[in-house]
């Protein structure tokens, strides 16, 4: 029978994680502003703009504002993030990879 | 995550098929497992607005429903009563793995993707405790934080567990400072990124001795036992204590990089070089032990000696070869470092970078349509950010310097059997004390 040994585990130390709210949900999207955040990274602002023709041919009634971040996506944007939260409704962030 | 959760504004995130499970495993360690995210197939980059029309106008790869649907639907559909409980859980890493053979267990390492898939010796306490009586640290105290990329989490390690991955290595005791200090950097060399990064590692001063580092023939190849554990060991450590190294989970390098294997560690060649080492340009005194981590390692360039007549063209050359978002950081075999002194004069490393800054240029409009000048670079020359604020003024034909200054290094390195030397483009991240670390 071979011999059993212990060793040691080469994991580190994960932390904790506190699950957090998500934001409530809109009844609908008709006559909101939805900004579509451009995440700056591979050609996004492109997709973006299909993204905002596509609401303009199927959900008029939906305002869209496509938003580039204001630095690359590395960097916290918190003025971004206030002008969304002052005048938006909801956000779509993309294309993240 | 950041708008959701901390703006209150619903929010779906976009993301191409590829990074499903990456993202997904993000939003959780973030208490976001709910996270309402969207794919699309990969890659955006490079395709034609017609074709990307056609990803919005299409399915989502993973759920199989409209994209669109799955947009809408994020941002509308009620938030369930079992989303966003806020619970806190705990995460605890056994210090111990369970009793097993000696075959079991290595079987258990390479299937818990602990290791490099090559062979580890087993981390038992004995050799760990041979390890850790290397320094004066406590193995209880903390080292640092890493992690894989920018949003993921960063996990913790102590002086025992950068012991543990250091056995695995296959590293002497010896060794265990400079061990530390890289891990002390919290630089990750198992970094995420979708472009297979590798980390390079310098060492100076007397631990070069002290360990029998080669700085001379073959330092960057496997012929030292130091140079090749050490680099391993920077590896493991990362891999395991940022919390993994996994393709599709916890990196993404599209092709994976082979400079990973033992992230290019080795020491500088300090005596043949004409030049102030490399730990004292960043503050060290000459007598000090330290280690210098580079991280985006992908690139080389590569030529022989500098010929008389055209060697400024030839560097530049090598120079314009390089994508502009990574700079170049020289390997100078001491021939060829000699060389830059004898024809250009450059008794002072300085004159050399300056020389290399101002001969590194190319023409404003196919610098700034780069991917990844357009990716990293340009969004932050809109934001403001200088030098590249003023270069976004030049004229599309007009040159501009392809690197800051400060982002161009140089370091020697080589036995002289020739005059070989290549540039790796990499970026230069900090210096550590080994001292601090014995």
């Amino acid at each position: 029978m071979p011999e059993r040994i212990t060793v040691l585990n080469p994991m580190g130390f994960a932390p904790k994680v506190t699950r957090r709210e998500p934001a409530p949900r809109l009844p609908t999207l008709d006559g909101r502003t939805v900004y579509l955040v451009d995440c700056r990274f591979d050609d996004s602002d492109v997709f973006l703009g299909q993204m905002q023709a596509w609401f303009a041919r199927h959900l008029p009634g939906v305002r869209t504002v496509v938003k580039p971040i204001s630095s690359v996506y590395l960097k916290d944007d918190p003025a971004t993030w206030e002008e969304i939260q002052a005048r938006g409704h909801a956000a779509i962030v993309g294309v993240g990879h | 995550m950041t708008i959701e959760a901390r703006y209150g504004v619903p929010t779906v995130a976009l993301h191409t098929d590829k990074f499903d499970r990456v993202v997904r495993a993000v939003a959780a360690q973030n208490g976001m497992a709910e996270l309402r995210q969207a794919f699309v197939p990969q890659p955006v980059m490079g395709k034609t607005a017609r074709e990307l029309r056609a990803y919005v106008d299409g399915k989502d790869p993973i759920t199989k429903r409209p994209v669109m649907q799955e947009v809408i639907e994020g941002l509308t559909r009620p938030v369930g009563a079992d989303e966003g409980s806020p619970v806190e859980y705990d995460r605890s890493t056994p210090r111990l793995v369970a009793p097993d053979t000696e075959e079991n267990l290595h079987r258990l390492f390479l299937e818990s993707h602990w290791t490099d898939t090559l062979p580890i010796v087993l981390p038992t306490e004995e050799r760990v405790a041979a390890m850790l009586a290397a320094t004066r640290r406590r193995p209880d105290e903390v080292v640092g934080h890493m992690r894989p990329t920018h949003f993921r989490e960063s996990w913790e390690y102590t002086v025992e567990k950068v012991a543990v991955n250091a056995v695995m290595a296959g590293a002497a005791p010896r060794y265990f400072p400079v061990i530390l200090a890289l891990a002390a950097t919290g630089v990750s060399a198992r970094g995420s990124s979708s472009s297979s990064l590798a980390t390079m590692a310098v060492v100076n001063g007397p631990v070069r001795d002290e360990i029998e580092m080669n700085s001379g023939t073959g330092a960057l190849g496997p012929y030292n036992h130091a140079n090749a554990t050490i680099g391993r060991a920077y590896g493991l450590l990362s891999q395991n204590l940022q919390g993994g190294s996994v393709p599709g989970l916890t990196y993404m390098g599209s092709m994976g990089n082979n400079y990973a294997y033992n992230s290019v560690t080795f020491a500088e060649n300090q005596e043949r070089s004409p030049w102030e080492p490399f730990h004292v340009q960043h503050g060290f005194k000459p007598n000090d032990s330290a280690v210098s981590v580079f991280t985006g390692c992908r690139s080389t360039a590569f030529t022989l000696g500098l010929r008389e007549k055209y060697w400024r063209e030839h560097v530049r050359n090598l120079l314009r070869g390089l994508d502009p978002h990574t700079p170049p950081v020289l390997l100078l075999d001491p021939i060829t470092a000699w060389q830059f002194v004898d024809r250009g004069g450059f008794l002072k490393k300085d004159a050399l970078i300056d020389w290399l800054y101002e001969t590194a240029t190319m023409a404003a409009g196919e610098y700034w349509d780069y991917q990844l000048v357009q990716n990293y670079i340009y969004p932050r020359a809109t934001f403001g950010e200088e030098p590249w604020a003023s270069q976004l003024k030049a004229a599309p034909d007009e040159l501009i310097p392809m690197f800051r200054r400060e982002d161009i290094h140089v370091v020697v390195v080589g036995g002289e059997t020739n005059g070989y030397w290549r540039i790796m483009g990499s970026t230069y991240q900090t210096t550590t004390s080994v001292d601090d670390w014995r």
